[in-house]
């Protein structure tokens, strides 16, 4: 318990830092995965292409070798300067927007097809069907396993501290630098991650009900 | 499936997606390209950053740690598989002291980062305990714990989603609950659930990695340690493009059998689905059943 209570700012700030890392990562993934999976069922082969080869590329590679990339590599190419923290970001969106993706897309495949066909015969564009008619009702069926992603988004958070960037992950070294014992603090952290995906469950659940739909 | 989203483009709409995959393709293009050259202006493609592949020694530092990630993986695949076999029959016990631990110990070992348990056990118990345990083992036992929770889900998921017929018609046949569950519920739920378990090792293989951060000489340490050496001219661009093409395609080949298999359990069901979006449906429940991150 002192472990904790000593280091309570300590604590603190981490998982600050882990929750602003994932809030960032979780609204970025979102959003290029919702763009990805528009690519993917979309009418132009170009783009089409293009998201079947990113996702499945991006799913195959460790997210340690994405941040990795970012960490180290990044930097070489002398682009423009981002932090350690953005950078981090950069990766974790990169590679949690491919399984977005691919939980929207499977989504849409739920839709009944009629709800396609009808809106085609009303004369609806691509654009219109997939953003009035079908995803709407994709979004309901998907709740739960988008929660999925986001709770594994969140536990990954943690890698970053292998890449200098300060969150839960890496309490464990400034515990060690003050002399604490370490495998308390970190199971500490472990119960601090519990914590954190309580409220997602408890997001998810009630999302899950107030939308769930019945076919 | 998903082509029902737009109608078949007639002379109009074909001109339009014409524009759209010439713009497209166009900016797309000028993306990689613009990240080739400056791949190109930071040495990636010289002949001199290149040197280091030349010596013997260096090729054999390198297949030494991708021997050692193939061994943390086989290692971490057999034992999880085993703990998830162990718990998942725990959980379908049906004495409570014995599907209550279960549950729970499954449920913990999910929710917690799996860098974090390789932490407990490589910093953590170590110091603390006294027991001295090497990187390899954090690695291993760390995947064994997370992916073998997994694991037991997916088993368990597999033998419930099979039809209680099966079941009910074994026991009315006087069979025991040990027999009914490894003669009938078993064989039918493992080839069911070989595509999802197979998605999973390629979990595991992709989490070898993160032994880099505790200093396990895996690839990606390789990789830093080589990319840092001044007297190679710091070739890390060129090493690191190296190790990720290896872990791409270990992984990519993972996953193409897995989808194979995926395609056979398909073709060979009994019953195929009167429309496609059964079978879509089918997917989601998969994904939804998925344990917290599913194949992530």
């Amino acid at each position: 318990m002192n472990v904790l209570l000593d280091n309570l700012g300590l604590f603190g700030s981490a998982f600050l830092a882990t929750i602003e890392l994932f809030v960032v990562a979780a609204v970025g993934s979102l959003l290029l995965g919702l763009v990805l999976a528009a690519m993917r069922v979309g009418p132009v082969p170009v783009l089409r292409a293009f998201g079947t080869g990113y996702v499945n590329t991006v799913r195959n590679t460790p997210l340690t070798l994405v941040l990795f990339a970012f960490a180290f590599a990044y930097p070489l190419l002398k682009l423009v300067e981002l932090s350690f923290f953005a950078r981090a970001s950069a990766g974790l969106i990169l590679y949690t927007a491919a399984f977005v993706c691919e939980v929207i897309r499977s989504g849409i495949n739920t839709v009944p097809v009629g709800q396609a066909e009808a809106s085609r015969a009303l004369g609806f564009t691509f654009t219109q069907t997939l953003s009035t008619v079908v995803l709407p009702q994709a979004i309901r069926s998907v709740v739960p396993p988008l929660t999925n992603v986001q709770i594994a988004l969140l536990k990954n958070t943690t890698i970053a501290s292998g890449f200098s960037v300060f969150q839960a992950g890496g309490i464990y070294q400034t515990l060690s630098e003050r002399g604490y014992n370490v495998l308390v603090g970190l199971l500490w952290v472990a119960v601090g991650f519990l914590i954190l995906v309580v409220p997602l469950t408890v997001l998810q659940r009630g999302l899950e009900r107030r939308w769930s739909v019945t076919r | 499936m998903t082509s029902v989203l737009f109608d078949v483009p007639g002379p109009r709409a074909r001109v339009r997606n014409l524009g759209a995959s010439i713009l497209g393709g166009a900016a797309l293009l000028a993306l990689t390209g613009f990240v080739l050259y400056r791949f190109a202006a930071a040495g990636l493609f010289d002949g001199a950053g290149w040197e280091w592949i030349q010596y013997e020694r260096i090729q054999l530092l390198l297949v030494a740690s991708l021997v050692n990630t193939l061994r943390a993986f086989a290692a971490a695949a057999v034992l999880s598989l085993l703990f998830g076999a162990v718990f998942a029959a725990g959980r379908l016990s049906d004495h409570r002291w014995v599907s209550r631990p279960a549950s729970v110990v499954v449920e913990f070992f999910r929710a917690v980062p799996l860098l974090v348990l390789m932490f407990i056990l490589y910093f953590g118990v170590s110091r603390s305990l006294g027991l001295n345990i090497s990187a390899f083992w954090a690695v291993v036992l760390g995947l064994m714990l997370y992916n073998g929770s997994v694991f037991a889900e997916i088993f368990r998921s597999g033998v419930l989603a099979l039809p209680r017929g099966q079941s009910e018609a074994s026991y009315a046949l006087g069979m025991r609950k040990t027999q009914v569950m490894m003669n009938i519920l078993l064989p039918q739920a493992l080839r069911s659930m070989l595509p999802t378990i197979l998605s999973q090792l390629v979990v595991v293989l992709k989490d070898t990695a993160l032994g880099f951060i505790i200093q396990y000489p895996e690839l990606l340490y390789q990789a830093r340690y080589l990319g840092s050496q001044g007297q190679l001219g710091s070739p890390l661009l060129q090493v690191a493009a190296v190790v990720a093409i290896i872990y791409i395609t270990m992984c990519l080949l993972l996953s193409a059998l897995s989808r194979y298999f995926e395609k056979r359990t398909r073709r060979s069901a009994r019953r195929p689905p009167a429309d496609p979006g059964a079978a879509a449906a089918s997917d989601l429940v998969a994904l939804g059943n998925a344990p917290h991150g599913g194949p992530l």
